[in-house]
């Protein structure tokens, strides 16, 4: 079973966002990062871009497959984790922890009502 | 038909197997309005003896096969060491597909990554994918690749690049956004004129042929140095792969994107096809690059092997995002350049550089010595370069190949009309001195 | 039992040339210089030469070049060897004769520059096989001039949108032409979707239907848009069946003013019993190294051939051949330039000759009830694995397969076992595996194609090696998912090489930077 910890909010794309203050972090989920396999490479924005709520931010890579990545809300990046250039397998192994994928300055904080709680991300991925 | 292994009693009792009564049931499902109902109009099937002498006579027919040629300008004529072709014509290579099940393929994949190596070495680049279709498509992915790497859309080529290579260019780029810009020819040396006013920010990539179609070798050095400090890419292409063997390498100029024809390197010159495209590129853009690429895998007990990588670029799986809708490639003919270089190998690259150098330089003195004939360009060159004659190019040549049995060259109005006297005479190391005093007299004479 | 693989033995373990590679070694002997040598630096200065001496390409001998060569081609499966039922791929008979023809003197040896008059016979060649080729898909316009399929997919959709700038008017400068959709099924192989983008066009996905099929609804929905350049469309299609709906098809994108483009790749289903101009297709692609049997070669070279309609024809790429009178009566062949809506050229020189020699070898070869007589026994090939495999493996569409049969891994999966274990395991009992995960449309896809060049006792030991899989699959499944077992290597970890890319050799001491 796939592990959706608390204290995070979700997207239908699954992504997770942890909230502090007017800034976030975002990744992937657990489940995601299982279904992908083995991931291969993280193609991310660089620090300054800025991106609407749902707009593409970037891709993620298996030996097999690419999938889009999509901010879960709106904002400018201010930090990308450049680690995972180097080891992108920090995505399979720590998807919340070290996996993350950057850091934005919400643009607008009503957003993240839109998304979901732990709970109903967990029954959106039983349901899938 | 002796090639369909099922006797047609055999083929028989399978259909009845199957239920059907007929070999016609099998297409039921085909709308009965489409179904031919006479046998197809091409000709009756003939004997392999038949069709050995409808060929060969075919082939007689191709009087410019059988005579000593001094024609280059993109295909050229090298000698190909015999292991070349019998190496080729192995079962395991020449009918295997593409190495998808990596277990079972690592001939193909070891010999592409050996080709991957020796392209790097060759021209001086980091990364090379497994072969595109030639040069001309090569060139056209590349300037493809500068837009995606740049972001910018606008692109110098020079007017020395190869005419048709340019054709083809400007055909991938029409819907792609991208605007060609020219970088002309200065008369008396032949070198392209770099314009550092045309280098700003919106441009992509300078495309620079070296040696480039008149012959002439560039100064690429100093374009590099221009282009970089404009942001753009130097993108360089090299037709005459025999060049590797003397002149610096693009990578070592400071090229971006390293282009070629690999055609040189023990492929016959059979009427233009199948050659193969070299590509090239630095570390950097190694996730840009079009193309199959072949990297270093392991399998569970530590053991080395090779497999298709970084497939995530291709169409299979990007599709309409891929870098390249690019599939087949040309393996075996990038096989038989990989055996030629290693047969050659590093003295025999050398060598057969000196000796194209060698010649061309002798037959440059003696057709200048003419009467009436001149060198028009200054600039240092491989093997190839432009006469100037006194009279029509196309007549000139043509009394040549009927008096004296040597194809003299390639006349330039073929491509620029404005030079009806202009050849491109082209020497490589199977031109002997005979043929080279031979193709003089005739000149002469003419 | 234990298997035990010849991992030791010098042929399974032959280094990469550089790795073979000694100082001082020849494999090569020129004859000598015959001109008076020159200077270098008279030739050419010091800063326009090699300073490298070459570095790092190796110097062997003939004989090490021969044994390098020949021990890793053991290590491939061909279609010499055995069956290679690679869906889509036609893996079939590369013959010798051929390969003979194409060695002629008189073609290997001809120049793309040498003047016409010098090359008739080439011309002549060309000129043939572009008539046998129009006469086999029923499009009148041929250009030879693509040098693989997917380069004569990007030539036949730049031919549609070239037509379709003429007839409706071109876009102003960087604005969209009007008709900028290009539909292309869900069931596509992706050179599709490429090749529609390098045209500028943008891709809608249409639907297949439970039976495989191409959804009529759902096309005739997407054309109500207006803003349909057209179709792109294999038929068979990817999943081996034949789209019996094509002449609706093909009347629903014309009447929406699209046209319609076909991916030849399943052309060995088709030939001497239907032909694409006759169900309304515009314009086609063929794969030379496909249907026409010229070799595979471990990826290449191919030739794509594009044919087309008489009202695509000044599209068509330059130079074609063609066949002009000349006064002495002599029918002499030219090659046609003057083509002023054409596309341009897509390569330099006419295309793959030496594959287009091969290709005409063939079908003189076959004759005209040859080439019916393959395409049916290819058809019944893949009916009598269909059939054999019925029982045992699950069939996502109950159409009768035309050349290519497709199934699933569902009843295997239910222990743990999916398609790659199952083509990994295939090995072992000495075939190569067929297509996987292909078309994308089916789950754990597995795409059968054994060509008419394979004979009934081999198409039975291949339908017993899957029966034996599937009980494996059950009974003992670690064999099928450690497959292959038999093989020098095992499986590679490609996770691994797609993380930190290796591409090159490199001598020791040197690390990927430098």
């Amino acid at each position: 079973m796939a592990n959706v910890p608390e204290g995070l909010y979700y997207s239908k794309d699954h992504e997770w966002l942890r909230v502090e203050g007017d800034s976030g972090t975002v990744g992937i989920t657990d489940h995601a990062q299982s279904s992908l396999g083995d991931v291969v490479y993280v193609e991310l924005p660089r620090a300054g871009e800025t991106f609407a709520a749902h707009d593409t931010f970037g891709s993620v890579e298996s030996v097999k497959a690419v999938s889009e990545l999509f901010l879960p809300v709106g904002g400018e990046v201010t930090e990308v984790n450049e680690s995972l250039n180097d080891e992108p397998e920090k995505v399979n192994n720590d998807p919340y922890g070290d996996g993350w994928m950057l850091r934005v300055k919400l643009s607008n904080r009503g957003e993240v009502d839109g998304l979901l709680s732990a709970a109903e991300y967990e029954d959106y991925i039983k349901s899938e | 038909m002796r090639y369909i292994p099922n006797s047609p009693e055999e083929r028989q009792e399978m259909l009845q197997g199957l239920g059907l009564g007929s070999a016609e049931e099998l297409f039921d499902s085909i709308p009965a309005d489409i179904i031919l109902k006479a046998p197809l109009d091409t000709p009756a099937a003939l004997s392999e003896v038949e069709l050995l002498e409808r060929f060969e006579a075919l082939g007689a027919k191709n009087a410019a096969a059988r005579r000593p040629s001094f024609l280059g300008a993109g295909a050229y004529t090298h000698y190909a060491p015999t292991i070349v072709d019998s190496l080729i014509q192995r079962s395991e290579f020449f009918t295997a597909y593409t190495p998808y099940q990596p277990e079972i393929s690592q001939g193909t994949l070891q010999a592409i990554f050996e080709f991957q190596t020796l392209v790097c070495q060759l021209t001086g680049m980091d990364v090379a994918n497994a072969s595109m279709y030639d040069g001309s498509t090569a060139m056209a992915e590349a300037v493809l690749m500068a837009e995606r790497v740049t972001r910018r859309t606008r692109v110098l080529v020079s007017a020395a690049v190869h005419p048709e290579y340019l054709r083809v260019t400007e055909t991938y780029v029409a819907h792609a956004g991208i605007e060609l810009g020219r970088l002309e020819v200065e008369e008396a040396t032949g070198r392209t004129r770099l314009d550092p006013a045309a280098l700003d920010e919106g441009v992509a990539a300078v495309v620079i042929q070296s040696p480039n179609f008149f012959g002439c070798v560039e100064e690429l050095k100093g374009f590099a140095d221009a282009v970089h400090a404009a942001g753009a890419l130097l993108v360089v292409v090299v037709t005459e792969a025999a060049s590797f063997g003397l002149l610096r390498s693009p990578g070592a100029c400071g090229a971006d994107i390293v282009v070629a024809e690999g055609q040189s390197f023990g492929v016959p010159v059979s009427f233009g096809g199948p050659y193969v495209g070299l590509f090239a590129t630095r570390e950097r853009y190694a996730r840009q690059i079009p193309g199959r690429l072949v990297g270093i895998a392991y399998d569970r007990e530590g053991r080395r092997g090779f497999v298709l990588t970084l497939a995530t670029r291709e169409q299979h799986i990007r599709r309409e995002k891929a870098t390249s809708n690019i599939c087949t490639n040309e393996g075996l003919i990038a096989l038989a350049a990989t055996i030629y270089m290693t047969t050659m190998g590093r003295r025999g690259l050398q060598e057969v550089a000196a000796q194209c150098a060698q010649k061309a330089a002798h037959a440059r003195r003696q057709i200048a010595a003419l009467e009436g004939f001149s060198v028009p360009y200054s600039a240092p060159v491989f093997n190839e370069f432009v006469v100037r004659a006194p009279s029509a190019a196309e007549g000139l040549l043509r009394r040549l190949a009927e008096g004296a049995g040597v194809t003299g060259g390639l006349a330039l109005s073929r491509y620029f009309t404005e030079r009806p006297n202009d050849i491109l005479v082209c020497v490589t190391e199977t031109n002997r001195r005979a043929d080279i005093d031979a193709l003089v007299e005739g000149l002469k004479a003419s | 039992m234990t298997i035990t693989k010849a991992t030791t033995h010098v042929t399974q373990n032959e280094a990469l040339v550089f790795e073979r590679s000694q100082s001082g070694r020849r494999g090569y002997r020129l004859p000598a210089l015959d001109v008076e040598e020159t200077a270098l630096d008279e030739l050419l200065p010091a800063e326009l030469r090699r300073e490298d001496d070459l570095e790092g390409v190796p110097e062997l001998s003939e004989p090490d070049v021969v044994r390098h060569f020949t021990r890793i081609s053991t290590w491939n499966y061909n279609i010499d060897l055995g069956l290679y039922p690679l869906g889509s791929c036609t893996m079939k008979y590369n013959s010798r004769l051929n390969e003979r023809v194409a060695r002629i003197q008189g073609f290997a040896g001809l120049h793309p520059l040498a003047p016409e008059e010098d090359a008739q016979g080439a011309l002549e060649v060309m000129y043939e096989l572009q008539r046998h080729l129009a006469e086999i898909t029923g499009l009148p316009g041929v250009s030879l001039q693509p040098a693989a399929g997917a380069h004569g997919e990007m030539t036949g959709i730049m031919m549609i949108r070239a037509y379709l700038d003429a007839r409706d008017g071109a876009a102003e400068g960087g604005e969209r032409p009007r008709r900028n959709v290009m539909l292309i099924p869900d069931s596509a192989h992706g050179t599709n979707p490429a090749s529609a983008h390098l045209s500028g066009f943008t891709v809608k996905t249409i639907r297949s239907t439970s039976e495989g099929l191409t959804d009529l609804e759902h096309l005739r929905e997407l054309c109500s848009s207006g803003d349909v350049a057209g179709l792109m469309l294999t038929n068979p299609n990817t999943c081996g069946i034949f789209e019996r709906n094509i002449l609706e098809i093909c009347r629903v994108i014309h009447e929406a003013g699209g046209l319609v483009y076909m991916d030849g790749a399943n052309m060995n289903a088709l030939v001497g019993v239907a032909r694409p101009g006759d169900m309304g297709v515009d314009v086609i692609h063929l794969n030379l190294h496909k249907t026409f049997s010229t070799p595979h070669g471990g990826g290449g070279p191919g030739s794509g051939p594009c044919c087309c309609t008489a009202e695509l024809e000044p599209f068509l790429p330059v130079p074609t051949v063609v066949r002009a009178g000349t006064e002495t009566g002599d029918d002499a062949y030219r090659l046609e330039y003057d083509r002023p809506q054409s596309i341009g050229r897509v390569k330099a020189f006419y295309g793959n000759f030496g594959m287009h020699l091969r290709a005409l070898a063939y079908i003189l070869t076959h004759g005209n009830d040859g080439l019916r007589e393959a395409t049916e026994a290819a058809v019944l090939n893949a009916r009598f694995i269909a059939q054999g495999l019925a029982d045992t493996y699950e069939r996502p569409f109950d159409s009768p397969p035309m050349h290519e049969c497709l199934f699933t891994d569902k009843r295997q999966t239910r222990k743990g076992v999916h398609t790659l274990d199952i083509a990994k395991r295939l090995i072992d009992y000495g075939f190569h595996p067929m297509t996987i995960y292909f078309p994308l449309i089916v789950s754990g896809a597995m795409l059968i194609e054994p060509t008419e060049s394979v004979g009934r006792a081999e198409l039975q030991q291949f339908i017993d090696a899957m029966k034996e899989i599937a009980r494996e699959a059950v009974e003992e499944a670690e064999t099928v998912l450690g497959a292959p077992h038999t093989t020098r290597i095992g499986r590679l970890d490609e996770a691994a090489a797609a993380r930190k890319p290796v591409l090159r050799w490199r001598p020791a001491g040197r690390s990927a930077g430098a």
